[in-house]
């Protein structure tokens, strides 16, 4: 058999699969859910770099890997408050108020490092905690399946339990009704008490506590260490992810699912005799590949939908 | 005074930005550095003290105009295209390919080899705006993920096909003479490009303002609805501006590298265009005002690099002042209960009389 075909057959393809979709899974519903609310977050580039960082730092200064995800979470957190402030009160444009946080976090996390470690690439001086890894006890010993799915670190399963959460903020608390009410109607949305400014608020700042575990997890697991903007493009990944997914909780999955597999695919290419560069470059094109393909798709079906509708109107006119 | 408030309120508003940018910086230098006084001088100061830094300023705003004007028109349409980067990086890459393998008579080499540039760099940034104008994907993800699809194509192209094993580092080989761009000022790097970005500068001028193509432009930015019903090819405008983007962004890099290097040097895209974005938002789309935000965020970046080398302080503390300055600015509502507050003493005042 094709030694490529081969290795993407075998188990440890479907690991690193999960492996690293992970960050992407925690970002593109960090995007989903404040694009829900009409405020679309694409700044999860610079959360993810922020976090990373500070859950770097924070635990290799404490010790403490709980200190180290509270901290990290609170970074993230203060991104999208950061941008739901400039965005909501001072009536900045998301979108470039975004792209100047993208910036930010990529000055400020090199700047800190350099005054904590006096280094500027690599965070390699300091020791930095990871976040455990699961075995998950019965499965773990399913032929095939148990290899895949045990043994990921706890982030992992963490996404997997965030798109959960995310199904449950959206469909089942009030907070998630507002949200959807003001991302798609806000005069109506206010217009039957709904604070629109603070839903959105409270969905920029959920934005930036799902993203926060996406970086957290690049630098406490998926390695161990920060470098300067090591995010490499997720965050941008997980907002095509995001639009993919329908800003949905399952579509979001799958979308999310889908960029793993490009990533993990990327990975294994490079056992085939083609330049790093040429390798490096397939998620990338692959994600415009798959955003161009769900824009059309979309795009056919709405004006399909408006097609219909004129249908409707000129059959009941002619009655 | 306060009638002169209210005029220039924009551009009032803008600078006290600025100052708050510099304050932030001035207050972190004492901050961390052992010798803040020293270090605060040659950040402020730096730039002005050897020929050669100085030089530098014009050197950096060069492709930080070209890049700047890229953006602006594609923003004046509200095309938030971010991929000034990609086109600058590749373009620059496939017009060292063509300088490197061509040899022809510099009257006629400098011209093509720019050319050549731009329109790699103008059918890179084809493909985000065709996508959006066809299938409506979003060009900021894509010319962003095509940033890096750039990146990697561009080295690839230098890195396997145009490196000179003898250099020693990882570069091209050098252009033949005929390829280099003049330099006009004695010991400096100071090239032909500047000029080019001036006069860029004013012909975009021109065009977004004095052309009815750069009517349709700014329309579709304003409200694309209404530039619909008003007959204009929404389709058209979307993929143009980005065309003249790439084209820009392309001309700006393959400037620098004909000017100063000479070969191709960039292991790492070098960011040029991520300072474009930020003197678009400075000079507020504006092609002209582009010029003088330019020279400012160039002035600026020198001054960061004189730290960094002279100091203990980071280069990075300016990335993360320019982000909070543009921050300032794009927020609307910044200093506007300011603004308010002088428009209604000036209505009380024109009551009274």
């Amino acid at each position: 058999m094709n030694p490529l075909l081969k290795s993407i057959l075998s188990v440890e393809f479907g690991f690193a699969v999960f492996r690293v979709m992970t960050p992407l899974l925690f970002a593109a519903i960090g995007v989903s859910i404040s694009n829900l609310a009409g405020t679309i977050n694409i700044s999860m580039e610079g959360t993810m770099l922020v976090a990373a960082f500070v859950g770097v730092i924070v635990s290799a200064f404490t010790k403490s890997l709980v200190l180290a995800l509270l901290a990290g979470i609170a970074a993230g957190v203060a991104m999208g408050a950061i941008l739901s402030y400039f965005h909501l009160r001072l009536k900045a444009d998301i979108i470039l108020a975004a792209i100047a946080l993208n910036i930010f976090a990529s000055g400020i996390t090199v700047f800190l490092l350099f005054i904590t470690t006096g280094e500027k690439g690599q965070s390699s001086s300091l020791k930095s905690l990871l976040f455990p890894e699961i075995h998950i006890p019965l499965i773990k010993s399913i032929p095939v399946l148990g290899t895949i799915i045990s043994g990921h670190n706890v982030m992992t399963y963490g996404a997997f339990l965030a798109i959960i959460l995310f199904y449950i903020i959206t469909f089942k608390t009030p907070l998630g009704l507002r949200i959807r009410a003001v991302g798609q109607n806000p005069n109506a949305a206010e217009s039957v008490g709904i604070n629109v400014n603070r839903t959105r608020m409270w969905a920029l700042m959920l934005s930036g506590f799902f993203g926060a575990f996406g970086g957290l997890y690049l630098s406490m697991g998926y390695v161990s260490w920060f470098a300067r903007d090591f995010v490499a493009g997720r965050g941008w990944i997980a907002v095509a992810a995001a639009t993919l997914g329908g800003y949905m909780p399952l579509g979001t999955f799958l979308a999310s699912l889908l960029f793993g597999a490009v990533n993990a695919l990327a990975i294994y290419f490079a056992s085939l005799q083609i330049p790093s560069e040429l390798i490096a470059l397939i998620p990338y094109l692959a994600t415009v590949i798959a955003l161009t393909i769900y824009s059309a798709r979309a795009l056919k079906k709405r004006t399909r939908k408006v097609g219909e509708a004129k249908q409707v109107g000129k059959i009941k006119e002619s009655i | 005074m306060e009638k002169f408030l209210l005029k220039y309120f924009t551009l009032i508003r803008v600078i006290i930005a600025i100052a708050i940018g510099i304050v932030i910086s001035v207050f972190l230098i004492f901050l961390i550095s052992r010798e803040p006084g020293f270090s605060l001088r040659s950040f402020l100061l730096g730039p002005l003290l050897t020929r050669s830094r100085f030089a530098h300023v014009f050197e950096t705003a060069s492709p930080i105009i070209f890049c700047g004007l890229a953006i602006a028109v594609a923003f004046q349409a509200k095309q938030f295209n971010i991929g000034a980067e990609g086109s600058l990086y590749l373009g620059a890459a496939v017009a060292t390919a063509f300088a490197v393998s061509t040899n022809m008579p510099a009257f006629i080499h400098i011209p093509l080899v720019l050319l050549v540039g731009g329109l790699t760099g103008a059918a890179w940034s084809f493909i985000p705006g065709i996508l959006k104008a066809k299938w409506k994907a979003s060009e900021l993800v894509s010319s962003l993920m095509l940033n890096y699809v750039a990146y990697f194509l561009g080295l690839y192209l230098i890195n396997f096909h145009f490196r000179d094993k003898e250099a020693g580092f990882l570069v091209s080989y050098q252009f033949p003479e005929t390829a280099w761009l003049p330099r006009f000022i004695p010991d400096t790097r100071i090239h032909y490009g500047i000029i080019l970005a001036l006069v860029a500068a004013v012909l975009v001028y021109y065009f977004l303002y004095h052309t009815t193509t750069g009517y349709e432009i700014r329309s579709t930015g304003f409200n694309d609805r209404f530039a619909r019903y008003g007959g204009i090819n929404v389709f058209k405008v979307i993929i143009l501006c980005q065309v003249i983007l790439g084209f820009l962004a392309a001309i700006g890099g393959t400037t620098e590298i004909m000017g100063i290097h000479r070969r191709f040097v960039w292991q790492d895209s070098p960011g040029y265009g991520w300072s474009g974005i930020i003197v678009a938002i400075i000079g507020r789309n504006h092609p002209l005002l582009i010029i003088p935000a330019s020279f400012f965020l160039s002035y600026m970046q020198v001054g960061g690099r004189v730290l960094n080398l002279m100091s203990d302080v980071p280069a990075e503390m300016i990335t993360v002042i320019q982000s909070i300055i543009i921050l300032l600015i794009t927020a609307e509502a910044f200093l506007s209960q300011w603004k308010y507050r002088i428009t209604l003493r000036q209505a009380e005042k024109g009551d009274a009389v």
